[in-house]
């Protein structure tokens, strides 16, 4: 009974980790229709930051300044490597993703030597404490509130505000609300900067639970993340939510097996798989709406 | 009559490649003085040798994304299906146990090489026989394995667009090489262990009673197997299947109308495509020596992709020439980025491990934001230019 609660536990903590990833992906994908590959490296890259700032700053300035430099991070990714091409095929912003992809894990290798980076205990977040006769962290304790007060906060910006409207109706159709006056630049810069910061705070989180962080740390969160945005329905914020916390579930479940089954290795085959099913059987995803193809 | 002469030409241009590749390969033998270069150890043959198995990967890959418009990332799940089923089928059962030793021996008894040197011999001719028999029909039935699989995940997947296709193949992919490495199946895949014991390249260089090589043909094998294959492909593109493809990578919904069945002939290129992969995949694991599934993960995908975009999305030529300069610049030219060089006594700064493949990556992004057409475009080099300076626009047209 306390092994099940602890494997709970640890599943919604998870849960909300790639939650906060993969709110990133389902706004820009909402808006440009594109796979953000990067977004994960994007996740491992803040991971790295923090463990660099927290070796020189005190924890209360390091992990402010980790997540403005991955604000940065995203916006400068997206001025430089998807603007230019606004108006190119689909695919070629989708090969320049995957080429920010390959230059942020080449350049994390270049920093760190190529060495897994154990992240710092962070004061507070690291501790232990029991819960239902089990010890856990504090992270995986807080990860789920602080992920719906965040939900709900990110709610409240698009649902009530200026920027919001701005960012729901380019979402529904670029030209149009171009025409409109929409700005869309700067629309699409605020979607960026929004899912960087969603992620700096992800990786602070993920990473305090995490072993060590190696170049590559960021791709399997990043796609598992995407995953859980189709499965909620691309561009619908809980659904990437509820989508997350399931695939974070399922996941810690299937670790969490006898290990006389060996099935841990399918751990991240399952995320595939459950992907697989969506796209098959409900290509729109939990709370997605029915596109109609024009021809 | 114009068509029967360019493939002629092109036949005789083929030739003349691997000959050349066979003189450069055994020139150090006859020539010792020579730089040290042409030794057999120099980077210069593994460049040749590992450019030869991806440009067959990355003109696969360009068949699909190129030529059909299916963007697909499961290359590398393709490659490590041919990649075990080579492995699987050619290690000879005197070596499995010692390959399978952690899971007691191999649940799969059969080899092609014990059959065909049972049948031929294993000295002499007859061992030279089975063994090109043996993996020949290894490598076809790797592709074969991948082709299969690529029709059974084409039924559902391939209803899906762009996008979503994509992160739909990645998934099988990473479904394929979890699988594979599942301790469950180690009588067959040797779970996360590498098999190796299998022949490859260098098992086609021919020695002597001595066992002094006597001709190297280990550079030669992979480029005669990629030329055939990337001829096959090009061939398909020319035929009216091809002609099909275009038309569905332009529009599908103006190919369908004028009679293209979409789902045929995207199922038709994905499974070539794969099949296409899997002799890749085969062949990588010729080259390394060994099968492991942890190789073929998405990077090497994507590093596939990259090539394919180097070289111009829609052109064959292209893909093959990006795939030599990408492998040279990766395993040769840009080598000395990575140790610390001293120019007098200065040290030049930022050269350490790992910054050949940052420099690599930059130049990466700036082909794909400015030079997207890549270095060919969807142009290709013509045979017939090569022979004839100039063609008449209107001829050529014909």
């Amino acid at each position: 009974m306390e092994y099940v609660i602890s494997v709970l536990l640890s599943g919604v903590s998870v849960g909300g980790q790639y939650a906060l990833i993969a709110i990133g992906y389902t706004l820009v994908y909402g808006i440009l229709r594109l796979i953000n590959f990067a977004h994960g490296d994007v996740f491992m890259v803040a991971g790295l930051m923090g463990i660099y700032f927290t070796a020189t700053l005190p924890v209360s300035e390091s992990l402010p300044l980790v997540v403005i430099l991955t604000v940065v991070l995203g916006f400068t990714i997206e001025r430089a490597a998807y603007k230019p091409l606004r108006n190119a095929p689909r695919m070629s912003v989708m090969i320049s993703a995957i080429g920010v992809s390959y230059l942020l894990q080449n350049t994390a290798t270049y920093v760190t030597g190529g060495q897994p980076m154990t992240y710092p205990s962070i004061p507070f977040l690291s501790n232990t404490i029991g819960v239902a006769g089990t010890q856990t962290k504090w992270v995986v304790i807080i990860t789920p509130f602080l992920v719906l007060a965040l939900v709900f906060a990110l709610s409240l910006l698009i649902n009530r505000t200026k920027v919001g409207m701005a960012m729901r109706a380019v979402s529904k159709d670029f030209e149009t609300s171009r025409l409109m006056g929409i700005r869309i630049n700067s629309v699409i810069s605020i979607t960026f900067i929004i899912g960087s910061a969603l992620a700096a705070v992800g990786s602070v989180l993920f990473f305090t639970n995490y072993p060590a962080i190696t170049p590559t740390a960021g791709a399997m969160p990043g796609l598992k993340a995407f995953v859980a945005a189709v499965f909620g329905g691309i561009g619908s914020i809980p659904g990437a939510v509820i989508g997350a916390f399931l695939i974070g579930i399922c996941e810690t479940i299937i670790k969490g097996l006898p290990s006389s089954w060996d099935v841990s290795v399918f751990s991240d085959a399952f995320t595939f798989a459950l992907l697989i099913v969506i796209l098959i059987f409900k290509p729109q995803g939990l709370f997605g709406e029915a596109a109609t193809d024009k021809v | 009559m114009k068509e029967k002469k360019i493939s002629f030409q092109a036949f005789i241009c083929i030739s003349i490649l691997l000959i050349f590749v066979i003189i450069l390969e055994n020139i150090s033998m006859i020539f010792p003085s020579l730089p040290q270069i042409f030794a057999p150890t120099s980077p210069l043959f593994t460049v040749l040798k590992k450019a030869a198995v991806y440009s067959l990967v990355a003109v696969s890959m360009n068949l699909l994304n190129g030529f059909t418009g299916l963007f697909s990332l499961g290359q590398a799940g393709f490659m490590l299906l041919g990649a075990y089923t080579y492995a699987i089928l050619t290690v000879p059962s005197a070596m499995k146990e010692q390959v399978y030793y952690l899971f007691g021996g191999c649940a799969f008894e059969f080899s092609l090489l014990d059959m065909f040197e049972g049948i031929f011999g294993s000295a002499g001719f007859g061992g030279a026989v089975s063994m090109i028999l043996a993996c020949l029909i290894a490598i076809i039935l790797a592709g074969c394995v991948a082709g299969l699989f690529a029709y059974f995940i084409g039924i559902p997947v391939l209803r899906l667009k762009s996008d979503y296709l994509a992160i739909a193949t990645l998934g099988f992919a990473e479904i394929l090489r979890a699988i594979f490495q599942w301790q469950k199946l180690g009588k067959v895949t040797n779970g996360a262990n590498m098999i190796k014991g299998f022949p490859t390249f260098s098992s086609f260089n021919i020695t002597d009673a001595s066992g002094n090589t006597v001709l190297r043909l280990s550079t030669f094998v992979p480029f005669l197997i990629s030329a055939l294959c990337i001829l096959i492909i090009v061939l398909l593109i020319h035929s009216s299947y091809g002609r099909a493809f275009k038309a569905i990578r332009d529009d599908e919904v103006a190919a369908e109308a004028m009679g293209v069945s979409l789902f045929k002939h995207k199922m038709l290129s994905f499974v070539i495509s794969s099949f296409f992969a899997g002799v890749g995949g085969a062949l990588f694991a010729m080259y390394v020596a060994n099968a492991q599934a942890k190789a073929f993960t998405s990077v090497m995908t994507y590093e596939i992709l990259l090539i394919v975009v180097i070289g111009g999305i829609g052109s064959v030529s292209g893909s093959v020439i990006a795939t030599f300069l990408y492998v040279a610049c990766s395993e040769w030219w840009l080598r000395f980025l990575d140790s610390e060089q001293y120019v007098g006594a200065i040290k030049i700064p930022l050269l350490r491990n790992g910054f050949r493949m940052v420099v690599f990556s930059v130049v990466i992004m700036v082909i794909v934001l400015f030079f997207s057409q890549g270095i060919m475009g969807n142009r290709e080099i013509s045979i017939g230019a090569l022979f004839k300076k100039r063609t008449p626009r209107a001829e050529r047209k014909q």
